[in-house]
């Protein structure tokens, strides 16, 4: 995983996202899932280009399932898009980098 | 002869465009993949793969498709991130026109975009997408862990992925259109085992109901006539393909069901432009046949290059 890329957990999710100064990427994802494992390079490419910009965290949905709960998904890889704590946008499934990389410029 | 940007561009990241873009850099052409989102294609929703050659514990799809991108970019295959908005195969040159504007020129393409689950139709499947319908067992399967499914068709994309849900679903019902399947042998050998699967047959799927999430299918037997309402948490759709040709129009024939027709060169009705995989009009869909078709369309390609 890139350095730049946080694992976050259920007890940290309010801390580290929630309260984030910066907006955030939320990428949830699990072990099982190809899909999720296809798109990690593109996610962390971009955590490269938005470094100071943008937050960029995972969340296992396996190890932590309350936070996934909360925003009732139903289905990974699924991106969620924060800013000052509130949800900006959300992609479900397989997505181009230049669509992501659209709603974090219009999200900074 | 006048030169174009590429002597190969490979439309589409999945078994037969890698495969086309291994052997296409290994001839040393001038080649460039292009990829909409990430190399792998269905192979990527692909849990677990038992019939592809070399592999005899099986293999899981997106591993698979890890190590043929490994070995593409190995004989330094250029992917490019991008998708194609239409052709314009009017000239000798092909251009390629990108959804960022760009254009591409080439003097042979091969399409090899591959093709989408089918969707069934039916009131509420749209708007459940995501809330309990799916088309992804290995994306979704986990979230119904001691939940009841159910899982509709009858080929071995059906039969295959309804056995990995067994996996943390209590119970799984199969739906099927026939009284039986058309899938592997050895995959219904599997099924009819397995104690928590259920197979509906002669029967299809009229409406998907809930309030937030699925919670009810209402179901028809095609014999009968007659109707009910199955209780499910969720409801997995395999019902066939169709092949992602939006871009090609009617730039190079197609089949009744749109499916691109080729020879035994794998040449389209267009000179110059080959198709591979899924998205060719194929008796048979699966990565040995995708693969096996690029090696021929990548053949044809030089082919046709050293005649220009």
């Amino acid at each position: 995983m890139a350095a730049g890329i946080v694992e976050i957990e259920d007890s940290s999710f309010d801390t580290e996202v929630m309260k984030s100064d910066l907006p955030v990427l939320v990428d949830f994802w699990a072990p099982w899932c190809g899909p999720c494992r296809a798109i990690a390079p593109l996610v962390e490419e971009l955590s490269v280009s938005f470094k100071g910009q943008v937050k960029f965290v995972k969340c296992n949905v396996d190890d932590n399932p309350v936070t996934p709960g909360k925003f009732e998904i139903r289905s990974i890889p699924t991106l969620i898009f924060f800013k000052d704590g509130k949800v900006f946008d959300q992609i479900v499934g397989m997505v181009a980098k230049a669509k992501l990389e659209e709603i974090i410029k219009k999200m900074i | 002869m006048n030169k174009a940007d590429y002597d190969l561009v490979i439309i589409g990241g999945g078994p037969a465009g890698l495969t086309a873009g291994l052997y296409a850099a290994r001839a040393r052409m001038k080649v460039m993949m292009l990829e909409k989102v990430t190399p792998g294609g269905q192979v990527l929703v692909t849990d677990w793969i038992e019939n592809y050659p070399g592999f005899p514990e099986g293999i899981s799809g997106i591993d698979l498709v890890q190590r043929m991108t490994d070995q593409a970019k190995r004989f330094d295959l250029v992917i490019e991130s991008a998708e194609v908005a239409a052709l314009d195969l009017s000239q000798p040159i092909k251009k390629i026109i990108l959804s960022d504007g760009n254009t591409v020129s080439t003097h042979t393409m091969i399409i090899a975009t591959g093709a989408s689950p089918n969707t069934l139709g039916v009131p509420g499947e749209s708007r459940f997408s995501g809330k309990g319908v799916s088309f992804c067992g290995t994306c979704d399967g986990p979230f119904f862990r001691n939940k009841v499914v159910a899982a509709v068709g009858g080929g071995d994309t059906a039969v295959q992925e309804s056995m990995f849900l067994t996996k943390f679903a209590s119970k799984v019902y199969i739906i099927h259109r026939r009284n039986e399947f058309r899938a592997e042998k050895i995959l219904q050998e599997r099924v009819f085992a397995n104690p928590k699967i259920e197979i509906i047959w002669d029967s299809v799927v009229t409406e998907i109901k809930g309030l937030s999430n699925v919670e009810k299918l209402g179901i028809r037997n095609v014999k009968t006539g007659e109707t009910r309402e199955l209780p499910v948490d969720g409801c997995f759709i395999w019902v066939g393909t169709q092949p992602n040709t939006g871009f090609v129009k009617n730039a190079v024939k197609t089949d009744e069901s749109g499916f691109i027709i080729a020879d035994l060169k794998m040449e389209t009705s267009v000179p110059g432009v080959f198709t591979a995989g899924d998205v060719r009009s194929t008796p048979l869909r699966q990565i040995v046949t995708a693969v096996g078709d690029a090696a021929i369309a990548v053949t044809s390609a030089e082919h046709y290059l050293e005649n220009l």
